[in-house]
């Protein structure tokens, strides 16, 4: 073996984030943003953000699922695929196996279906405590295969977007699937069917170049890192420093790229109500609450 | 060649470009330029040309050959407008029924404060979601460096092929070593892992065909894309389309 695998297997995630575990051990964090002092009491009221200057934290898919998901509506699918080390490449499965313990989940994706305000929707919501939401063959497969099924049912898509983009450790294959799942997309458009796409903290890469881009409805969640580039990468091509606020969802909403940029506190009502504008089927009860926003 | 000297191959400054390519290959060719939105992005060619007796609608990234195209051309790594633009052509190509030919030679799309700000992300998403249905064949040859999305963004295609020492790859090999261990010096080591030469992306079945480097070049090339051209024209524009998503959609397909 020519190379040394990392001795933390959690070498190489990036800066730390503070993730569910995090958060039960410190009972007092640090805003990202504000820096500010937080209780966790506080911020777990708060759908974790932060009171003071409305930071959105990262959480996890299954906690935005329980924000989104009117209660007991979701049912997940292909929950049991999950990524193998296709191209055997060194430390990848040392990374899997980090990944798994650190998020709970199988890959860096939750696909299903729920109701939002009683309205059926496919569901797909990328967690970013899995090789911090990389795209890799499993990722794109869970994808394709959520715009293939709502397509057969002529439902929507609302999905939830965290990546760092395309998963190097699967190569190539990793980058087809920016082309898979737009394809996916194309189809289910073509049916004539509603993509809406929230993108979080941060969206950048494939993901971005992708599907995330792709929805007809395209929203962020306040203060969110969205772009194609890193900032890191640019700042090494151009050797400058990037102005404040380059690349933010303020900066994506001020040059056009995104439709809105919704607090998460609001994102449920939102999309309830966006999801009835697109849905030709009977006035019920339920949608005429909602209707009252 | 070890792959790493297949990375130097695809990148020697004096290898052939994709305007050499489509002056050998094609007749006539009459360039296109601008995307209608902002600007004309010179990393990458475009217009029609004869292939044969057809008309083709002809897309390259062009880095250029002395120090003073190549900065003029940024390269090869093209703008989001570079990708608009090829996309303005295509429709068109569509529109008349001509196929499509691209020729991607790309380190990757430009990272800068101008990309990001008109939609580099949101532009070769555009590209990849259209070229998916665009009722005319593509067939989408790597001839040098095929770096990431700004390649894939002109390369979904009804086939994709490589020249002999040319490379796919999702991160270079630089990138990938930084990442990986922190030291770019370790290129050599990436593109060994990386699978980024046409031979490692022939047998992961990623594309079609290996078009060898010898003095048949351009002649092998030209009677190849005239062959597959004319066997894509014969399809209905339905199954023409449906081949080419079955063609991405099985790649990394898990057994169900």
């Amino acid at each position: 073996m020519r190379f040394e695998t990392p001795k933390n297997p959690l070498e190489g995630h990036g800066k730390p984030i503070p993730c569910a575990s995090d958060i039960v051990m410190a009972s007092q964090i640090v805003c990202d943003r504000c820096k500010k002092t937080l209780t966790l009491d506080e911020l777990e009221s708060q759908m974790h953000i932060c009171p003071y200057c409305r930071y959105h934290f990262q959480i996890n898919a299954r906690q935005r699922i329980h924000i989104i998901a009117d209660a007991d509506t979701f049912t997940e699918s292909d929950k049991e695929l999950t990524p193998h080390n296709i191209l055997a490449f060194p430390g990848y499965d040392e990374k899997l196996a980090a990944a798994r313990l650190q998020s709970a989940e199988s890959d860096s994706v939750i696909c299903g279906a729920c109701e939002i305000g009683g309205h059926k929707t496919a569901l797909f919501v990328m967690e970013p405590f899995f090789m911090m939401g990389s795209m890799g063959n499993v990722t794109g497969e869970k994808i394709t295969r959520t715009f293939e099924r709502a397509q057969a049912e002529n439902m929507p898509v609302v999905g939830f977007t965290v990546s760092g983009g395309a998963r190097m450790q699967e190569g190539i294959v990793s980058l087809m699937q920016m082309a898979k799942t737009s394809g996916a997309v194309k189809k289910h458009s073509d049916g004539g069917n509603l993509f809406v796409c929230v993108l979080a903290n941060p969206t950048t890469g494939g993901v971005t170049a992708s599907f995330a881009m792709e929805a007809d409805v395209v929203l962020a969640e306040p203060h969110a890192l969205i772009g194609f580039a890193g900032p890191r990468v640019i700042e090494q091509t151009i050797r400058k420093k990037l102005p404040p606020g380059f690349q933010r969802s303020e900066f994506q909403l001020e040059h056009g790229f995104v439709d809105n940029i919704v607090d998460r506190t609001k994102q449920k009502k939102y999309l309830a109500q966006l999801l009835k504008m697109h849905s030709s089927g009977p006035r019920t009860e339920r949608s005429e609450q909602d209707e009252r926003l | 060649m070890n792959a790493y000297e297949k990375v130097s191959a695809a990148r020697a400054k004096d290898r052939f470009t994709s305007l050499d390519l489509i002056n050998a290959v094609f007749k006539g060719f009459l360039e296109m330029h601008g995307d209608r939105y902002y600007a004309d992005d010179k990393a990458i060619v475009t217009g029609i040309a004869y292939l044969g007796d057809i008309p083709v609608t002809v897309v390259g990234i062009e880095k250029g050959h002395s120090v003073k195209e190549r900065t003029m051309r940024n390269f090869g790594s093209a703008h989001p407008e570079g990708y608009r633009k090829a996309l303005r052509q295509m429709k068109l190509a569509e529109k008349f029924h001509r196929p499509v030919i691209c020729f991607v030679d790309t380190s990757g799309a430009y990272c800068g404060i101008g990309p990001e700000e008109r939609g580099q992300g949101q532009a070769i998403a555009q590209n990849l979601m259209e070229m998916m249905t665009l009722k005319t064949p593509i067939i989408s040859v790597i001839i040098g460096e095929g770096g990431s999305g700004g390649a894939l963004a002109l390369a979904v295609a009804n086939e994709v092929w490589m020249l002999e020492n040319s490379i796919y790859s999702v991160i270079s090999p630089e990138g990938c070593a930084s990442i990986l261990w922190k030291d770019n010096t370790k290129a050599k080591e990436a593109s060994e892992f990386l699978k980024l030469t046409a031979e490692d992306l022939l047998s992961l079945q990623i594309i079609e065909r290996v078009i060898p480097e010898d003095k048949t070049l351009i002649d092998t090339l030209r009677s190849q894309l005239m062959m597959a051209v004319q066997t894509y024209q014969a399809l209905p524009p339905n199954e023409l389309t449906e081949r080419r998503y079955n063609r991405f959609r099985r790649i990394g397909a898990v057994d169900r």
